[in-house]
């Protein structure tokens, strides 16, 4: 399960199954050979030329790795992650070795014990390189950074929802004291929600759960104006995704779709899953002049980080204007995450 | 006890519930702050009506509504024969309340307490209704609406069906497809407000752009206005000043581009 939960003395090794992860590694290994070609070549014009010859035997050998390590991303990221580091590097020199006399037998190399252990120095410092770095990139988002970052997020709960829901409870206090009962254990919930620990993945029921009571808040004071359509279609119950990545979205649709409306108007949330991802489509009515900019950017840019620091570039989010099918201007947003089985 | 005569109330806010616990409050500090509440409204266009219906000596009106914001609402009020003495309500708006401090405008906040809204009752009687130019400073953004008096009416135009505006010697007549209104406004002001909107095509003339379907030569050898401009919706052709037409052409191209 991708956490960002981490012990700061020991990150653990990067999730090798994970898109971004791989992306890096493969860019990363041919700078490295863009950079051996520029050193061992006199003029720009040869480079190009050490870098291809470099390429051939680098390719191979690094997709033979990427292959190998993303098979036993489960092992690796259960054992002590310094052993597993040494795994690591281990594995990428056996090989490098085993590649190099398999090229040897084939008669595309001359093989011999010199060549042998430049081999081995060269793939070892290449994967401790590359090691090196996803650790750096892991004490960067460390847990101290990322809990700052997530904590803003949290803070991102608009006092004018709070001040209008305790205004609302007020006000069915005396009419329908067991309805403004149900409101405060709602909104209690909802803080409780709020203010939990932020890095874990949680359940997508425990978030459907959590928004679907935010709207019964909402509903109370917006009445018959605010409509939701939910549909979900073919989704693990078991699936787990970032807490609070929903919520502040259906609070920027509450108020930029519904409140500035004096008529009935409906969101929509539609979770759908597409093979090996979760599509996820939120959908608000549309109006011009609203303030929404500011605020809501924010807001998307705050979501997108934290997928980017739970899924890397597995998972993405984007928002656009739309015109519907009865002519009146949408707001889109669209999120896809990763949606594998939760059994690692 | 201040016990004075009875305030008539009008409680403006979109939200039912907020509505009905302001509602709630008159009635609990009655005894202290005399009041009748004689009206409710969900917007400020029902608020323009009922007040007209029936004149109020205090509105309670809420700052963030949809169609036209409680400081928007308060601007066409100050236009009635008998305008309310005004309280805002605001849940919570930093921006509002900062402006609220600094120009002295008394306002509440959600969740309103009873003896801050039978203090601010208390000096509603007393204080000065709160400026048009503090008004107009507070409100954020271009106003939803104009008005204008016609037969002891207040007439509410809502701006996107406003063709064009036009200055003669004393008012601003604004044009929307059906009739004409006159404006007590400055052509200056109302281009500067709505600059989103109109454009300006010659000394005494704004437009809408979406308006604008076309240009055409003047036929007569008139020496100021050699284009006219066309709109939609209305036979009238609407001079463009030889000054205006280099910026008025280049937006047409980017329309039609």
């Amino acid at each position: 399960m991708p956490s960002i939960k981490q012990n700061p003395a020991a990150p653990p090794l990067p999730d090798f199954r994970n898109f971004g992860v791989m992306l890096r590694i493969l860019l990363g290994v041919n700078l490295l050979a863009l950079a051996a070609a520029l050193v061992q070549s006199a003029g720009i014009n040869e480079t190009v030329g050490r870098y291809v010859d470099l390429a051939a035997w680098v390719q191979p050998l690094l997709l033979l790795d990427l292959a190998v390590f993303a098979g036993l991303r489960d092992v690796l990221r259960r054992i002590d992650p310094q052993i597993g580091r040494v795994v690591v590097v281990g594995l990428t020199v056996i090989s490098a070795v085993v590649l190099l006399d398999f090229w040897r037998f084939l008669g595309f190399d001359e093989g011999g014990w010199p060549r042998m252990v430049r081999v081995v120095v060269l793939a070892g410092a290449t994967a401790g390189t590359m090691l090196f770095y996803f650790s750096l990139r892991a004490r960067a988002f460390s847990p101290a950074l990322a809990e700052a970052r997530l904590q803003a997020l949290t803070a991102r709960i608009r006092p004018h929802f709070l001040f209008n829901s305790l205004n609302a409870v007020l006000s069915l206090i005396r009419t329908d004291p067991r309805r403004a009962e149900n409101t405060l254990e709602e909104l209690a919930e909802l803080f409780r929600a709020l203010m939990r620990d932020h890095r874990d993945l949680l359940p997508l029921a425990d978030e459907i759960a959590l928004c679907r009571q935010y709207l019964d808040v909402e509903k109370l004071r917006l009445g018959d104006r605010l409509n939701v359509e939910w549909e979900i279609v073919d989704v693990p119950a078991d699936l787990k995704v970032p807490p609070l990545m929903l919520q502040p979205l259906l609070e920027n649709a509450v108020y930029h779709g519904i409140e500035p409306s004096g008529d009935m108007g409906t969101i929509r949330v539609r979770f759908a899953r597409n093979g090996d991802e979760l599509h996820i489509d939120l959908a608000n009515p549309c109006f011009q002049g609203s303030d929404r900019q500011h605020g809501n950017r924010m807001a998307l840019n705050n979501i997108r980080e934290r997928l980017a620091l739970h899924y890397d570039l597995e998972a993405r989010l984007e928002a656009r204007e739309e015109t519907g099918a009865d002519g009146r201007r949408e707001y889109l947003v669209k999120i896809v995450l990763p949606c594998r089985s939760s059994k690692s | 006890m201040m016990a004075g005569p009875t305030l008539s109330v009008l409680i403006v806010d979109d939200e039912a519930p907020a509505r009905a616990r302001l509602r709630d409050l008159l009635a609990d500090i009655a005894a202290e702050v005399p009041n009748a509440v004689v009206g409710e409204a969900a917007d400020g266009l029902l608020a323009v009506r009922a007040l007209e219906a029936h004149p109020v000596d205090v509105a309670l009106i809420d700052i963030r509504m949809p169609r036209m914001d409680g400081i928007e609402l308060a601007r066409h009020l100050g236009r009635l024969e008998h305008p309310p003495a005004i309280v805002f309500v605001t849940a919570y708006d930093g921006y509002a309340v900062q402006a609220f401090e600094l120009n002295a405008v008394d306002y509440l906040v959600k969740p309103v307490r009873a003896q801050r809204l039978a203090a601010a009752l208390q000096k509603v009687r007393h204080s000065r209704p709160v400026s048009p130019e503090v008004l107009a400073g507070l409100q954020q953004g271009a106003r939803s609406h104009l008005s204008c008096h016609e037969r002891g009416r207040l007439l509410l135009i809502p701006v996107p069906d406003i063709l064009y505006l036009r200055a003669d010697l004393k008012y601003v007549t604004a044009r929307t497809a059906n009739r004409e209104f006159l404006l007590d406004e400055s052509l200056t002001h109302l281009e500067e407000e709505f600059s989103e909107r109109f454009i300006r095509l010659h000394r005494s003339v704004l437009a809408a752009k979406d308006a604008i379907v076309g240009f055409e030569k003047n036929a007569a050898e008139d020496a100021e206005t050699q284009w006219q401009a066309l709109l939609r919706n209305v036979p009238e052709k609407l001079p463009v000043s030889r000054r205006q037409w280099p910026l008025v052409k280049s937006y047409a191209k980017r329309l039609s581009s």
